[in-house]
């Protein structure tokens, strides 16, 4: 089991679902927090790092003796990250992604690979759950090598709930890719719907099992529902708008320990999740 | 000597664009034969990072020897210079007036790129 929590929309409640259904999970559960430019699962989880892995990229060094200016690495490279005229090219490893096609091109084998570090991963054992935490180094840019180094991390044996980063983007694709189900929370507002619509879009172009949780009900209205009901999508749980649950988050605390009124409510959504995932063929989106 | 000029207009009366990587258009002037080309740089507007960079090879391929713009980043001013090409920064209203100040020699090479980045 291999569960994704995504939003369109930042803030609308990823963490406080992933770390509070992981607390409720019966069994060793892995959490792998992938936000990994604003990493916060380890706030309501505690505990110190048992492990930490740096991990790095490749990134190209050219030897300036063989190289002959061909210009055939900087054709090849899609960002820029390595740009020749004529000459030894120059190198921005801050833009590099480290795919290594710079130096399966050159034709003059003058192209080797250094590491470049982009971040760590930590890991904790917390009760029955293994959090695995990505941390991205501030002002490197690319984080979807690091977010499958936290993927990396995870045993196979163990169901894994991921923890998206939120929007649409790379480091999110990266996050979903090989889920078997993905729940996109969501507020009930305009802006809320709105970057659902885009959240869900993407999920469907990759082909995932989906549902939807509504967070803090009671603070808007009910285009989410409305909206999901037209578009055929499973609202697998509402959460309400609960002072009582915002005051536990601010001090780090989980919703089912301070309220433990909501755990059945999320073991009923671990139910619902295990539904989706076995009627993939009905609720896969294409 | 072809001179690259930043600018979001078609012409030399056109505004000078401030900023080099997200220039909308390059006007390259060439001294020798008095000929206008225009070089598209759309592609770069939206790009979140390396449009210097981009900008930089852009002109480069286009054979320009000298830019003229508002203000040049530390990754462009990297390549402009690794391929040669002398960066002058200019306050000039529109591409005419800046050719103009070229000419009479008002303005000064650049020593290095006269802004950060914009990231990281």
């Amino acid at each position: 089991m291999n569960l994704a929590i995504a939003s369109g929309k930042g803030g609308t409640g990823k963490t406080t679902l992933a770390v509070n259904l992981a607390r409720v999970i019966g069994g060793p559960v892995q959490l792998l927090d992938c936000d990994v430019e604003a990493p916060n699962a380890h706030l309501f989880l505690g505990g110190p790092a048992r492990e930490r892995r740096v991990i790095g990229i490749p990134v190209p060094e050219v030897d300036p003796h063989r190289c002959d200016g061909c210009g055939e690495c900087g054709r090849f490279c899609a960002w820029h990250a390595i740009v020749s005229f004529g000459t030894t090219p120059l190198v921005f490893p801050e833009l590099c992604h480290g795919c290594g096609g710079c130096a399966l091109v050159c034709p003059r084998g003058a192209i080797r690979e250094t590491e470049r570090r982009i971040g760590e991963v930590e890991i904790r054992q917390v009760d029955h759950i293994t959090l695995v935490t990505g941390r991205l180094d501030v002002g490197v840019a690319a984080a979807p090598p690091l977010v499958a180094a936290v993927k990396a991390a995870r045993r196979e044996d163990v169901p894994a709930i991921l923890d998206a980063p939120p929007g649409t983007s790379c480091p999110v694709v990266a996050t979903l890719r090989g889920a078997d189900a993905v729940l996109l929370v969501a507020e009930p507002t305009p802006f809320g719907l709105h970057d659902l619509e885009l959240a869900v879009a993407t999920v469907r172009e990759m082909g995932l099992a989906l549902g939807v949780v509504v967070n803090r009900m009671g603070s808007g209205d009910d285009r989410v529902q409305r909206w999901c009901a037209g578009e055929g999508l499973p609202v697998l749980l509402e959460i309400p708008d609960d002072l009582r649950v915002a005051q536990a988050y601010s001090r780090g605390e989980l919703m089912v320990d301070a309220v433990p009124a909501y755990r059945p409510l999320l073991t009923g959504l671990l139910a619902r999740i295990a539904d989706l995932t076995r009627a993939t063929g009905t609720v896969r989106a294409r | 000597m072809k001179i690259a000029f930043t600018t979001s207009g078609d012409g030399p009366d056109a505004p000078l664009d401030s900023r080099f990587g997200r220039a909308p258009k390059f006007l390259v002037y060439d001294l020798d034969g008095d000929a206008w080309q225009m070089l598209d740089n759309a592609q770069n507007l939206g790009a979140a990072q390396g449009a210097g960079i981009q900008a930089a090879e852009t002109v480069v391929r286009a054979g320009a020897r000298a830019v003229v713009t508002g203000h040049c980043g530390p990754k462009a001013f990297r390549v402009l210079a690794a391929a040669g090409v002398t960066v002058y920064n200019s306050a000039a209203p529109t591409v005419a007036t800046a050719l103009a100040d070229f000419r009479a020699g008002r303005l000064a090479p650049a020593r290095g790129a006269d802004v950060e980045g914009h990231w990281a």
